[in-house]
């Protein structure tokens, strides 16, 4: 997702002036993403070891030594974990059907994935409030059914909050790995089966190492946003799943507590570029393979 | 005969993908007709009343033209910072490139409350409590990835010895940009601005520590009224903002394709 293309150098000759306007060119977004964002961030690495006296770790220790924040940093990573998990289950074959598809249905399929994406998050989060509601929609079809007797709960526990994330982040699983799948060679396939794999071993062994790529992308992505999802937990689940991200906002929003917030912020961050840059490395690996 | 069930099976997990992605919407476009105040598909008689009150929510105006301008700015600074940033980068004359593409994209990986409270942190530390410019400052930090993100891979793509030629044929460079490399990448420009506007647009977690009570974006706005009164008003107002994004897509999409987009985009 973060590659970019970059071609090689201009000729010789030019190369001063060009230079020259590159960096002026350069100039203003690289000093404002110095000002207004590296800076911000350096200064909130330094408030979370703000001490009454100096450095001190101790919104650290509070955050990693008591168990409820302990099971605070896991809610945030299983709802990564199981979003992720369920996305690339449905999103996987979801973008090999995709890329097969012509014409009409090709766009049609496009749109779904589209406009989801185009919409509100705290849109379609509400839209699962209601949908998933005692006396919502999908209550009242499995009435209607009879696959129960009585209506379930579902909204505000974590199978609303996982329905509602897969949701919103699916999107995001299923378009990159469609764009490695529609780069694939249809001939290697071909050439498999002429070399007589049958079409299973075929898929295992040609095609599938080629979708790595855009699995890797996927999975970095869906993990990282919904990591730090703050509005699909506050509307589907609430209180009782607190993730870091609601803690965060408690600290700045409620309790006044920057240095608490600023330390759960770090880890927060610390989780997604972890993500993004063992992602980084393994996608890395597998181009130089 | 595996093969046939494999296809079969990804098939079904496609239309089922398309109805799960599609249904919230349309549970609130439905919703946004009930007859009742408890979000009733209007099966019995479609009402629009829900339409009538959207103006009527308390703030709603300000947080619409608070939203409205702050997307529009950013994206204006978003468009005009990455895509001289695109330019320095395609040419290939500055050192490190990879590297400092890598960096203008970087942001976008940033989970968002973390940027939110890093701003606010900030702001307050070198006395900056202009809510309004904060807000915009926020949001160009949030949009221009995907500006630069798009612009990058689309510059990549454009042939600069267009400009060259240009430039010969008695173009001033500005002249160039605009007569030959604005129409040739405006699709390019086209999805960052659409992905720009979206993302500021709808964002919650950076503006909500930026905001004050007089000066609230709509999405806090929103966000609000779900706590305190859930109603088909809000039905309504979300289905008018999908409108308006479904008109903005085909409108785009009449222009350039959406598979297209689906290259440049993600």
């Amino acid at each position: 997702m973060t590659e970019v293309v970059v071609p090689a150098p201009a000729p010789v000759g030019t190369v001063d002036r060009e230079r020259l306007r590159g960096l002026a060119f350069l100039a203003p977004a690289l000093l404002f993403l110095l000002i207004a964002f590296v800076t911000p961030l350096v200064l909130l690495l330094g408030v979370s070891v703000a001490g009454p006296r100096g450095l001190s770790l101790d919104a650290y220790a509070k955050l990693l030594g008591a168990d409820y924040y302990l099971r605070v940093i896991w809610n945030s990573l299983r709802l990564a974990l199981l979003t992720t998990i369920f996305a690339l289950a449905i999103g996987y074959p979801g973008a090999f059907a995709l890329a097969r598809a012509r014409g009409l249905l090709r766009s049609v399929l496009l749109s779904s994935l589209f406009l989801p994406l185009a919409a509100s998050v705290i849109v379609k989060a509400f839209a699962w409030t209601i949908l998933l509601r005692s006396d919502g929609i999908v209550n009242r079809i499995l009435l209607a059914t009879g696959l129960v007797a009585a209506p379930i709960r579902m909204i505000f526990t974590e199978t609303a909050l996982i329905v509602g994330s897969v949701n919103i982040f699916l999107p995001f699983m299923i378009l990159p790995i469609y764009a490695v799948v529609t780069q694939l060679d249809p001939r290697l396939s071909e050439a498999a089966a002429t070399l007589g794999a049958p079409p299973v071993a075929a898929f295992l062994r040609v095609t599938a190492p080629l979708t790595v790529p855009g699995v890797i992308a996927g999975v970095a992505l869906v993990f990282s946003l919904s990591v730090s999802a703050y509005v699909v937990p506050t509307l589907l689940i609430g209180e009782r799943y607190p993730t870091l991200a609601s803690t965060i906002a408690k600290a700045y929003l409620l309790a006044r507590e920057p240095v608490f917030g600023a330390a759960a912020g770090v880890v927060l961050l610390a989780i997604a570029l972890t993500v993004v840059t063992l992602s980084g490395s393994l996608a890395g690996r597998e181009a130089g393979r | 005969m595996s093969a046939r069930i494999a296809i079969a099976a990804a098939w079904i997990c496609a239309l089922a993908a398309m109805v799960f992605l599609l249904s919230p919407l349309l549970v609130i476009a439905a919703a946004s007709f009930s007859p009742t105040p408890v979000f009733d598909l209007p099966l019995g008689g479609a009402s629009l009343r829900w339409y009538a009150r959207i103006g009527a929510l308390d703030g709603f105006w300000p947080a619409l033209s608070l939203s409205l301008q702050i997307a529009l700015l950013s994206t204006a600074l978003s468009l005009v910072l990455g895509t001289l940033a695109a330019i320095a980068l395609a040419r290939g004359a500055v050192p490190g490139a990879q590297a400092i593409a890598a960096a203008l994209v970087a942001p976008l990986m940033m989970p968002g409350l973390v940027l939110g409270i890093a701003l606010l942190q900030y702001f307050r530390a070198i006395g900056f409590n202009a809510t309004w410019s904060a807000l915009l400052v926020a949001h160009v930090v949030v949009t221009l990835p995907y500006v630069a993100r798009t612009m990058i891979a689309g510059m990549a793509r454009f042939d600069f010895t267009l400009m060259e030629a240009a430039r010969m044929l008695g173009c001033t460079y500005p002249q160039a940009v605009r007569r030959v490399m604005i129409p040739a990448l405006a699709p390019s420009f086209l999805v960052a601005s659409l992905f720009s506007f979206l993302a500021s647009f709808d964002n919650y977690p950076v503006s909500i520590f930026l905001t004050d009570v007089r000066a609230k974006t709509l999405p806090i706005k929103m966000l609000q009224y779900i706590d305190e009164a859930p109603d088909p008003t809000l039905a309504a107002l979300s289905t008018l903002i999908l409108l308006a994004t479904i008109v903005l897509l085909m409108a785009s999409d009449r222009m350039f394709g959406l598979h297209r987009m689906a290259g440049t985009g993600d």
